[in-house]
This record gives structure tokens, sequence and C-alpha cells, in this order.
């Protein structure tokens, strides 16, 4: 028996989702080939959040590249700053005392919670599953204000700079990381109630935009992407740095590939981020917070223009503020394991104090680029549910 | 005659003004439930605890520009959010809220009519609601509400034929159509009692022909934007998001007067509050429920949604019918 589309001519038509939409997480533009429901093609169209990081770094000193990084992935920022703090202080050879080390994973962990908890949220959101949203954002709440206790800010904190940190964790932070790491397993327990044995959830992610090994690693996905797909690869233990070595964790697969196990891996990888985090406070050692050698860091205001006041310090504001530091000529490229995915930086640095080229390998991006597979052969309303599985932030995606 | 007319006018303009405070409150409610639900407090500013708040909705809407979307359908496109309210008004009509009083020396039933055939009439004029959406996302010229009003055609007429078998279980067990007769019939024990699936399987199947979240999809927000009321706005929009909470109240007395008992007292000791008080309660308890739901659940996909109907609803419902009408020859009715 032939079916309706062959008696018919064939015929699809074309739904334009987006910019403006509510499920495409910003402003990414779908365009969709539709053949009544089910998606024949599927064509994310990407640049309308375009700021031209890469370029304008090019013009701006080490040190002011940092605020730009951070608008990359804004749910996210430590992370970013994480990333480019590591690749410059490569380049330069600078080693950055252990308590930074530990402050820093400690605070990257803690956006890893916090970027997994919005992605909850709104991916289940995406399904229907409201209350979920309101849920995840009562605890995302709790981490953005430990942000900034520790920045100043709550968004976009820059509080990593080249060679540490800015400055130490107020008193009162670590209490209060404390009493949000008891209370987060109650809280993720609480999440997985609502959805991971709800029959409808999984009807809606079982099965649903499977991104094979294969598939996975030909197409560049990282991060959860890759890791529900059964590939054991992370950064962190893969590439060590910034002390993550010295941790015990677990890094959680999936054996299907389908938005459920993406879903349970990013669940279990909350869990593994509060183990980080509560060993690096177990091990938090005393000292500086900041690389001396290099002179990276801005002398205290005291030496400045306070008692203590020394022209030389006077002299190493000004030409760090001025001029910037001069890393040395060379090319480096430092990844780390961003919430999202494998993040990158290359900079090419040819001595001035401004990168020559800094070349960003986003994970939201890379992520994006399994779309259409991923969505071929599904119905409008499984797209929306696999838009929420790639995690992706616009920010993140356009540069 | 005269008096006739008057008191049946006078039971309409009650009902009818008793159904627009449900509507207007069930919207309240809608916000304040799932504020509750969501860990947050809900509308707080208009009016202690925000119960003003349907009225700044109400005006809001009304002084927003009316947008009338471009190469739409006109006849259709102001028909839709007409349609969308009135099968809610005309259903009210036959549902009784209480035991006949008797005032000035006349005796008047709390029921607009009792017709004989109130079922029938009940589900012929909800049915008429899915003409608002289907013309509300026909007419709009664009593809999300096309979209949406695809869905809600398909889903329409799958539950309704569900709902519609679902009562059956009732009417052979009370063997009336009238609502009336019904809830006489549950006087000592509620019919949720004696048919327990027929209550679960209309409480699904209503919760889809509401519209409302597990089943929402014609309005999915998150893939159509606003399914087929997206190219509405002002006060058209109004009358549909009035419409849906008008199916509500309705939807959930109709359940009560059913299943659980109508105006009576589930208990004897407590057959001195009125009926009508009763049937308030159970009615608002019916209408959390929907609102409970809402907040729960995640949304089910289209095709799902087509196969839990066919496959499993509608042999149960018929099983339901088999096994009804089987108690009922062995044992010469229940």
């Amino acid at each position: 028996m032939k079916t309706v589309a062959e008696h018919t001519e064939r015929r699809t038509y074309t739904l334009n989702m987006g910019p403006q939409h509510p499920s495409t997480h910003g402003v990414l533009r779908v365009i969709l080939e539709l053949e009544g429901e089910t998606i024949v093609d599927a064509r994310p169209v990407v640049g309308y959040l375009h700021r031209g990081t890469e370029k304008l770094a090019e013009s701006k000193t080490y040190q002011q590249v940092s605020p730009l990084i951070d608008r990359l992935d804004y749910l996210a920022c430590p992370a970013y700053n994480f990333a480019y703090c590591l690749a410059v202080e490569k380049l330069l050879g600078v080693e950055v005392p252990p308590r930074a080390k530990y402050i820093r994973v400690i605070l990257a962990e803690l956006a890893r919670i916090a970027s997994h908890l919005i992605w909850l949220g709104s991916h289940a959101m995406d399904i229907g599953a409201v209350t979920v949203f309101l849920y995840t954002f009562r605890e995302r709440e709790i981490t953005y204000e430990l942000l900034e206790m520790a920045a100043g800010v709550r968004m976009h904190q820059s509080y990593f700079v080249v060679g540490g940190v800015r400055w130490d964790l107020p008193e009162g932070f670590i209490p209060k990381l404390r009493e949000f790491l008891d209370i987060l397993p109650s809280k993720i327990q609480e999440y997985e109630n609502l959805l991971t044995k709800n029959k409808i959830w999984r009807m809606r992610t079982e099965g649903l935009g499977v991104l094979s090994r294969e598939d996975a690693i030909a197409l560049g996905a990282t991060g959860p992407m890759l890791r529900g797909s059964g590939v054991e690869w992370d950064i962190r233990k893969a590439y060590p740095y910034s002390g993550y070595g010295e941790f015990e964790f677990d890094i959680p697969t999936g054996r299907n590939g389908d938005v459920y196990d993406r879903y349970l891996v990013r669940m279990e990888e909350m869990r593994q981020s509060r183990r980080i985090i509560l060993q690096a406070l177990e091990k938090l050692p005393d000292g500086p917070i900041h690389a001396m050698e290099g002179k990276l860091y801005f002398p205290d205001p005291d030496w400045v223009r306070g008692e203590h006041r020394d022209i030389a310090a006077l002299i190493h504001q000004f030409k760090l503020v001025v001029e910037g530091f001069h890393p040395p000529k060379g090319e480096v490229y430092q990844s780390i394991e961003a919430p999202k995915g494998e993040l990158g930086f290359y900079i090419v640095c040819d001595g001035s104090p401004k990168p020559y080229r800094l070349r960003i390998r986003l994970p939201s991006l890379m992520n994006l680029q399994t779309l259409p597979l991923l969505s071929r052969g599904h119905k409008v309303a499984d797209l929306v549910a696999i838009i929420g599985t790639l995690d992706i932030v616009l920010g993140d995606v356009d540069k | 005659m005269i008096v006739a007319i008057i008191v049946v006018a006078v039971k309409l303009l009650i009902l009818f003004a008793v159904l627009m405070l449900f509507v207007a409150y069930g919207t309240l409610a809608e916000r304040k439930v799932s504020g509750h639900i969501q860990d947050r407090l809900g509308p707080y500013h208009c009016g202690p605890h925000g119960l003003l708040q349907p009225l700044a909705d109400g005006l809001k809407l009304f002084f927003k520009e009316d947008i009338v979307a471009a190469e739409s359908d006109k006849i259709l496109y102001y028909l839709a959010p007409m349609i969308a309210i009135v099968p809610a008004i005309l259903a009210i009509g036959v549902i009784p809220f209480g035991e006949s009083i008797t005032l000035f020396g006349r005796k008047i039933d709390l029921v607009v009519t009792d017709i004989n055939v109130a079922l029938l009439y009940l589900l012929a004029v909800s049915s008429f609601s899915v003409y608002a959406i289907v013309f509300g996302g026909w007419s709009s010229n664009s593809k999300y509400p096309l979209l949406g009003g695809l869905r809600s055609a398909a889903q329409f007429i799958s539950y309704e034929l569900i709902l519609g078998l679902s009562i059956m279980g009732v009417i052979m067990v009370v063997g009336s159509f009238s609502l009336v007769d019904i809830v006489h019939y549950q006087k000592s024990m509620w019919m949720v009692v004696y048919q327990p699936l027929a209550f679960i399987i209309y409480m699904i199947a209503a919760t889809a022909e509401l519209n409302r979240l597990p089943f929402d999809l014609p309005e999915a927000e998150s893939e159509l934007v606003g399914g087929y009321h997206t190219e509405y706005s002002s006060m058209k929009f109004a009358m549909f998001f009035l419409g849906e909470y008008a199916n509500m109240t309705v939807t959930s007395a109709v359940a009560v007067c059913l299943f659980l008992g109508g105006w009576y007292s589930p208990v004897s000791f407590l057959s001195w509050i009125p009926g009508p008080i009763w049937f308030v309660v159970k009615l608002v308890a019916v209408f959390f429920f929907l609102l409970w739901l809402r907040w729960t659940y995640p949304r089910f996909r289209y095709d799902q949604l087509m196969v839990f109907s066919w496959k499993y609803l509608l042999p149960l419902a018929l099983v339901n019918i088999l096994a009804t009408g089987g108690v009922m020859i062995l044992f010469g009715g229940i």
C-alpha cells in the first residue's frame, strides 16, 4: 500500500523558528523544513548576538579582555575567565599559588552547578514542566549570592585575574557555601522526583535526539553531549589543570546518547561538582592568592598613595594600567572543561601587551552543529527538547 | 407564566454572575496556586493578597491595542473569540446546583432548566468550543496558530469520543440523561464508587478537552509560541482566556454532578449545610485538581497524545461500558 506522501506530490513547508521564540534560549534562529509536524530539515542560523569578541580582544590589553570573556557564556562566567586566565598564564609561564588554584576550582564548580541548574529549569520548562524551572532558580539564586560575595557582582564577575584571583574569599563565604552544599543533594533529589521517573518526561526524552558515539566525536561535540553518548572524556581528567588531578570525582556517562541520558549525566555532574568543592574546601591551603612574579598584580593602594607610598609601586601601577604586561612571543592553546563542554583559548602573542590574535573554541557553537542531525525525522515539539538538551547559550554561540 | 419567566431570568442572571466570578477568580487561583506550588507568592500587589488582580488584568487587556493580523480571514478571525466563551455559558443552563427550594409559596428548582437530554446537550455544546480554536488558528494567517489549530482539531475529536464513552457508564447505571436524576441517584453513595474507572477517564479526557497541561498542545507555549491565539491581542485574547476558565468551571461542575454526588453532603451529619455550598466546595476541589495537575507534569507530544487516546483510553472506556453492562445483567442493576 502506498502512503499518502507517495500518492501526492511530496510537499513541505518552511517554518521560521526564532530569533524571537520562547524556546530558542535567546536569539537562535532555526529554519525548519516541515512535513506536517515532522522535521525534514533544520538549519540553525547563528550570529544574531555576535559582538566581535575575538576582534575586540585584539585592541585590548590582556587584563582588559577578561570582562569581554565573561560575556560569552553569561551563565557560567567564572569558567570562562578561568580558561582565559589559564591560557595567558601558560603564555607567561606563571605558576599560580595553590590557594588561588583551589579558589578557582571552587568557583568554577559552583558555576557548573549554576549553569546546570539553569539548563535543567529551562529544559524542563520547554517540555512543559514549569515548576521545575522555578525550583532550580531558587537554588541558582544561592549560587549567585555566593558568587556575589566573592566577586562583588552577581554576573560577569571577572574575579579571576591573570596570575590568581582578584582578592581573597570574604569571611562568611565558606560557611554559606557549606550550607548550600548541604542542601544541594536533597534539592537535586526534589527535581529528580518530579522528572526522572515521570512517565511523560521519559516518553518525551527517551530515544529522542540520539547522538551516536561516532557522530558525537565527528561533529566535535564535547561536555555532557559527548559523555551522554558514552564517551568518557573530561578535560579535568584527561589534561588536569589547576590541580584537578588532586580531586576524586567520577565522569558520568550515558549509554544511548539520547536526551534522557544527557539529562542523567548533567544531574550526576552537579553531584560530582559538589564532591569536588567539598574536597577543595577540605584542602584549601593558606597563602598568597596571586603569583608574585611577572608584576601582573596591581600593587596595594597603600603603596601607591597611602602611608607607605613608594614611587616604584606607583610606576608599576601606572605601567600596568596604561600599557599592560608584555608576555613573551609565542602561541598557546589552553582548554578547560566548561559546564557546556570544552572551552579553549588559542592566543597568538607577538610580544606586545595586546593579543595579536585570540581564537575561542566555544562549546555551545560546536554542540549546536549536531542540531540538524539530532532533529531530523522528529516532531516540532521534539525540537525544543533537543535545543534544550544541547544546553546552548547564545552568547556562547555567537561570540 | 410571567412569574416563571422572571424566575428563569433571575436564575440565569445569578448563574451567569457566579460563572463570571469563577472565571475571574479562577485566573487568580491559577496564579496563586501555581505561585505556592512553585515556592513563591503569586500576585500580591493589587488589593490584599492580590485579590483585585483579576480586575487589573481585565482593565489592562481592555486598554491594550487591538491588533488584527494582516491578510487574516476577518469574519472567522472575529468570530473565533466569541465562540470561545459561548459553549460554557450555554452549558450552565442544565447544571443543577441544589435541591428545590420553596420561596414565596413557589417551588423553585435550583437549575435553570431540567431537560431530559441534559448530558447530550452538554456534549453537543462543549464540542462547539473546538471551532473557536480551529477558526482562530486558521484565520490568523500564521503558521504557529495554524499548527495549534490542527493539533486541537485532532485532539478534540479523539477526546470528545472518550469523554462521551466515559459518561456512558454513568448513564447506564442511572438510566437517565438528566443531570438532576443523576444527582438524585447519588444521594446515598457517590457515583465515583460505582464507576471509578469512568471517573478517571472522564478527568483525563476533560483535561485534554480543556487544553490543560499535560495536554495543552494547541497552545504549547514553548513550541508554538502561543498556539492558536498567538495573533490575538487585547479583548479578543481575553475572550479566549475567559473561555478557558469558563470551560474549566463548567467541566468541574459536570464532574461534580456526574461522579461526586452533586449538591449532596458526603456524610449525613453534615447535611444541614445547604446543597449549593456543598456544590461549590466540590467544584473548587475539582478546579484545584486541574490547577495542581498543570503545575506538576510535563507536556505530552502530539503523537503520544493520540496514541494514548486511541490505544489506551478508548479500549479502557469500552471495557468500562462492557463491565457495567455485564454487572447490570448479572445482578439486575447496581
